[in-house]
């Protein structure tokens, strides 16, 4: 099998009169970060969609894991995990109880042992056993990560990971998707924000109304534009930069955020 | 590849069967309408009904209220499907190697086993009641057959109306119909007393043969002929709805 852990090529998809996707073409090596990067409404979802076998492309092809997408759907999802746009958990249960789910459903030995070596590792211990409704934004989004990542699927489709969460579950997230890649799992990941796309990925394509525009190293992207003029610029702290101090790293928040997201449940208790 | 699909649609039945438990408010809601319905029939209106036999009236109405509480609770099943459509979760469920079938299959046999629960609920209240029969074994697994029959057609009317639905209210409103249906058949009175044009509806629309053959089931009296024309629309319908639930089910993923 070659390198190439994902290949496109001349995908096209319509819904009614939209042309959403005009033929769409890159491929991901093995192992590596790709971001698509494109504004809403560029096609990134339906592009993922086709991917994993939940839409069927109107035109072109697009091998998974070297496994035609369109004729050999069951062995596509064999080798994928999808982390939808929307935190693809079942609210009712408990985190626990979604996990122990997702490895029943991929056949997996030992069930209960898998989900308590990821509860753990994302800091959901605690949380565990806690219907995953009362969750904050960022330990549903942990939540649904590490569901996607029950039996160890070779390539994983990340559609805009961190919309809607705050800058520290965000470098959370980004934390992980990084553990993955060093790992050998593919990631292959949508996203709208640009230093989403800079921090993470080892290729970057641009999706601009259903094509790709560009698609390169970050390095190469760079050279499209003349090069950079040295000037000198007080170094000025982001405001990312002051909130991430004030509040203080990400790894001790986990517990505060718990206490956090009871409290807001159970208000949202009395509130009713 | 089978054999998953079966223990599949096993593992979702225990995740949509432990939603129930943690709601449990939907079989009681299920059950609440037809006993107030029963209430006032029986004790409010009943004496002044003639249903020109010497059975009591609650033997009478009994059947069509089982039908009524069945069609108000298949609701939940096209709710709970398109809250799990809304959510992430569906998609999920697609993107992994499991037979895409047992995703509905599991919503359809949760369907069963709730509704089964309602209708006990129900029959329980009924023998409070004064409900009596002398039935034999077979005739209850019978009566039981046919609930479940009927559970099964509803319950896949229900999951076309669930993957079809464009908010939560479209998901449920389907049910209406079908609980007012029982009302113009010979559930609560006998079709003869109803004007020609009503009456002719009434005998020739499913509910009517459904409710006869399980109120002579439950009498001890031989079934006639009514029984095949209770089974005919049954599975008439199941075939239908299930055959239009997997075609929208399929065009919702191409």
């Amino acid at each position: 099998m070659s390198d190439t852990a994902i290949r496109v090529r001349g995908i096209e998809k319509s819904f009614k009169d939209v042309h959403v996707l005009r033929g769409v073409d890159f491929d991901v090596e093995r192992g590596s970060i790709f971001a698509l990067l494109g504004s809403n409404g560029a096609g990134k979802t339906t592009l993922v969609r086709i991917l994993s076998t939940l839409l069927k492309a109107d035109a072109g092809a697009a091998t998974v894991q070297g496994h035609d997408v369109g004729s050999e759907p069951g062995e596509v999802r064999e080798s994928i995990s999808l982390t939808g746009q929307f935190a693809a958990v079942d609210e009712v249960l408990s985190g626990r109880e979604n996990l122990v789910l997702v490895a029943k459903l991929r056949h997996v030995k030992h069930p209960a042992a898998v989900a308590e070596e990821l509860l753990a590792r994302f800091s959901l211990t605690e949380a565990g056993d806690r219907r995953a409704a009362t969750y904050s934004g960022g330990m549903r989004r942990r939540l649904d990560i590490a569901m996607s990542l029950i039996g160890e699927p070779k390539i994983i489709f990340l559609d805009e990971p961190t919309t809607g969460l705050d800058p520290q579950a965000r470098i959370d997230v980004w934390r992980t998707v990084k553990q993955l890649a060093d790992g050998g799992t593919t990631v292959l990941l949508t996203t709208q924000y640009l230093d989403e796309a800079e921090q993470l990925a080892d290729r970057i394509a641009i999706l601009h109304r259903g094509t790709i525009i560009q698609n390169g190293t970050l390095a190469e992207l760079k050279q499209l534009l003349p090069p950079a003029e040295i000037e000198y610029v007080e170094k000025q702290p982001s405001l990312e930069d002051v909130f991430l101090a004030l509040v203080g790293d990400t790894g001790e928040a986990d517990a505060a955020e718990n206490a956090d997201a009871a409290a807001d449940a159970s208000a949202r208790k009395e509130a009713r | 590849m089978t054999t998953h699909a079966i223990a599949d649609t096993g593992v979702l039945t225990g995740r949509s069967l432990r939603h129930i438990l943690r709601s449990p408010d939907t079989i009681i809601t299920t059950a609440v309408t037809p006993i107030a319905l029963m209430l006032l029939f029986v004790y409010v209106l009943g004496g002044a009904i003639n249903t020109g036999s010497d059975e009591s009236y609650i033997n009478y109405l009994l059947p069509g209220i089982l039908l009524i509480t069945i069609a108000s609770g298949v609701a939940y099943t096209s709710y709970r499907l398109f809250l799990d459509l809304q959510g992430g979760i569906f998609d999920r469920f697609q993107s992994m190697p499991i037979a895409r079938s047992s995703v509905l299959w599991a919503h359809v046999l949760t369907s069963v086993v709730a509704n089964l629960v309602s209708v006990a609920i129900v029959v329980g209240v009924a023998l409070i009641m004064g409900f009596r029969t002398g039935a034999s074994v077979g005739a209850w697994l019978g009566v039981a057959g046919i609930l479940v029959l009927f559970i099964l057609a509803l319950t896949w009317l229900a999951v076309v109306a669930g993957l079809s639905a464009k908010s939560v209210d479209g998901a449920s409103a389907f049910s209406y119909p079908l609980i007012f249906l029982p009302f113009i058949s010979s559930a609560f009175v006998p079709t003869d007393s109803m004007p020609a044009p009503v009456a002719w509806f009434a005998e020739n629309q499913p509910v009517t043969s459904i409710v006869n053959t399980i109120r002579a089931l439950f009498a001890g009296q031989s079934v006639g002929g009514e029984i095949w024309i209770a089974l005919a629309w049954l599975v008439g319908i199941l075939v239908v709805a299930y055959g239009f639930a997997i075609a929208i089910y399929r065009k919702k993923l191409s």
